[in-house]
């Protein structure tokens, strides 16, 4: 994982740091930013990179992390419900959140859109939104809390993933749920089974009791009100019952991989 | 450690024999220096990913370059901190050092010592007492310390640990909580490290013990 490496000193990876630099910036001096093609050997000497060479930092931090995995996976409370929330408290706006710009969220056709289900489960069928849509669903009002660090409280109204999971004859005895999703740069993401499980973790149709709106997923995101904002799929694809781990998009980049909340 | 001093050549001719800072304090001592500035440093850079004020810290005093590499380093060093921390309290309650050192802390001997202290006219003949001052400023970090873990802990498991999220008044007021610790602990840190290079002998008894 030289990857990884790169991204634990400041100016080293220089395709986050633009990504997060850009991020900070208003949005015409963004474009103007990205349009003109910074010089990347610039921005290293802003962020100056030499604090320490951290090829053992890195080999210990990440050994940490991957004890963190271990401690939070044996903190989870399979019961342990988050909190709900009355609908006042509703933050409004909802923020878009993404690695990209609302521009460029994906823009799927509902009508040809299906789910695909693969991995350890009986039944492979796809599915389309018409079919998902005659599943019972409940609704959540929860605190989304972003890795970031904000949080806002949103309504999510959906199918419990463990009752989809019993429909389609999954292996709850696997280790993961994988999601690939629609996002550019091909967002995917690993559950943990027994997140997954958890009664509130949803396949989400709605967001405030109307069908969710492209800027939060549409047709479908995964809703996980046991794990950080980012371990919540948008734009889904394809769910896989999965014994392996198949790492994800942010987790690949270095965010804790359980993630738990 | 000590405060403001005038007369420490009084004490040199004392030349103090017995120890001052037992082995283990100056162990946890440097232990909590060094787990405490990684805490810090990378805290500020997981700040600035979502600043809860009108201001970022600059990335030339932050660790971890950018958020991902600083929670790898939070939640890394939070096992150093934490571990030290509760080594340094279940020590501190078992020797009776903090019931020795720190206590009694009086309204009156606050007062007396400030003045004192402002006056320049504070002891420090003897490194092992601490003077009201010092204890209530010790007594406060300690508390502090045990605030910035907990609130810390209420972040990093809203769900799991939901009742001590509730304690600190939801998870946005505890971010808030958890900052105003790490702005005192700063705080702290500066008069702490001013005050050591003014009676460098205390420094000296934190490093050789005497």
């Amino acid at each position: 994982m030289g990857r990884l490496r790169k991204l634990l000193i400041p100016g080293v990876d220089k395709k986050l740091l633009l990504r997060d630099a850009v991020k900070t910036m208003p949005e015409l001096t963004r474009r103007r930013f990205i349009t003109a093609g910074t010089s990347l050997g610039a921005l290293t000497l802003l962020t100056g990179c030499d604090v320490v060479d951290s090829s053992s930092a890195e080999e210990l931090l990440k050994k940490v992390s991957k004890f963190n995995d271990a401690v939070q996976a044996w903190m989870f409370n399979p019961d342990a419900l988050a909190p709900t929330f009355p609908e006042s408290m509703i933050t409004k706006p909802f923020p878009f959140n993404a690695y990209y710009d609302l521009d460029d969220a994906p823009e799927i056709a509902g009508a040809d859109w299906k789910l695909e289900v693969r991995g350890l489960v009986d039944n492979k069928k796809s599915w389309t939104l018409d079919e998902l849509y005659k599943l019972p669903q409940v609704k959540q009002v929860t605190r989304h809390i972003c890795v970031e660090g904000w949080s806002a409280i949103g309504s999510w109204t959906g199918t419990p993933l463990r009752d989809f999971l019993k429909l389609v004859g999954a292996d709850t005895r696997a280790n993961y749920v994988w999601f690939q999703c629609a996002d550019k740069d091909g967002y995917n993401s690993p559950l943990d089974m027994r997140s997954a499980l958890h009664p509130q973790t949803q396949m989400t149709f709605k967001f405030a009791d109307q069908i969710l709106p492209r800027a939060y997923g549409f047709p479908m995101k995964i809703r996980v009100p046991t794990k950080l904002g980012f371990k919540n799929p948008k734009y889904v694809l394809s769910m896989e019952v999965t014994n392996d781990y198949k790492g994800g998009y942010w987790e690949d980049q270095g965010y804790n991989s359980f993630s738990g909340s | 450690m000590t405060s403001l001093a005038v007369n420490d050549h009084q004490a040199e001719t004392a030349a103090p024999a017995k120890v001052i800072q037992p082995v283990w304090v100056r162990i946890v001592h440097w232990t909590n220096a060094f787990a405490m500035i990684l805490m810090i440093m990378s805290g500020w850079q997981i700040y600035n990913a979502s600043p809860l004020f009108g201001f970022t810290f600059s990335r030339s005093i932050t660790l971890g370059g950018w958020l991902g590499g600083a929670l790898l380093w939070h939640f890394a060093a939070m096992w150093l901190l934490m571990v030290n921390g509760l080594t340094y309290l279940a020590l501190g309650f078992a020797t009776g050092r903090f019931r020795k050192k720190l206590l009694p802390i009086t309204p009156g001997g606050v007062i007396a010592d400030t003045k004192a202290a402002l006056t320049f006219k504070l002891s420090h003949d003897d490194l092992s007492k601490y003077n009201s001052v010092q204890k209530l400023l010790y007594a406060g970090i300690i508390t502090v310390g045990v605030v910035i873990v907990l609130s810390g802990l209420s972040m990093w498991k809203p769900v799991q640990l939901h009742w001590l999220v509730a304690l600190f008044g939801g998870y946005d007021f505890a971010r808030y909580v958890h900052f105003t610790c790490m702005a005192l602990i700063v705080v702290f840190l500066v008069i702490h490290v001013a005050l050591a290079l003014l009676v460098p002998k205390s420094l000296r008894a934190m490093l050789i013990g005497r």
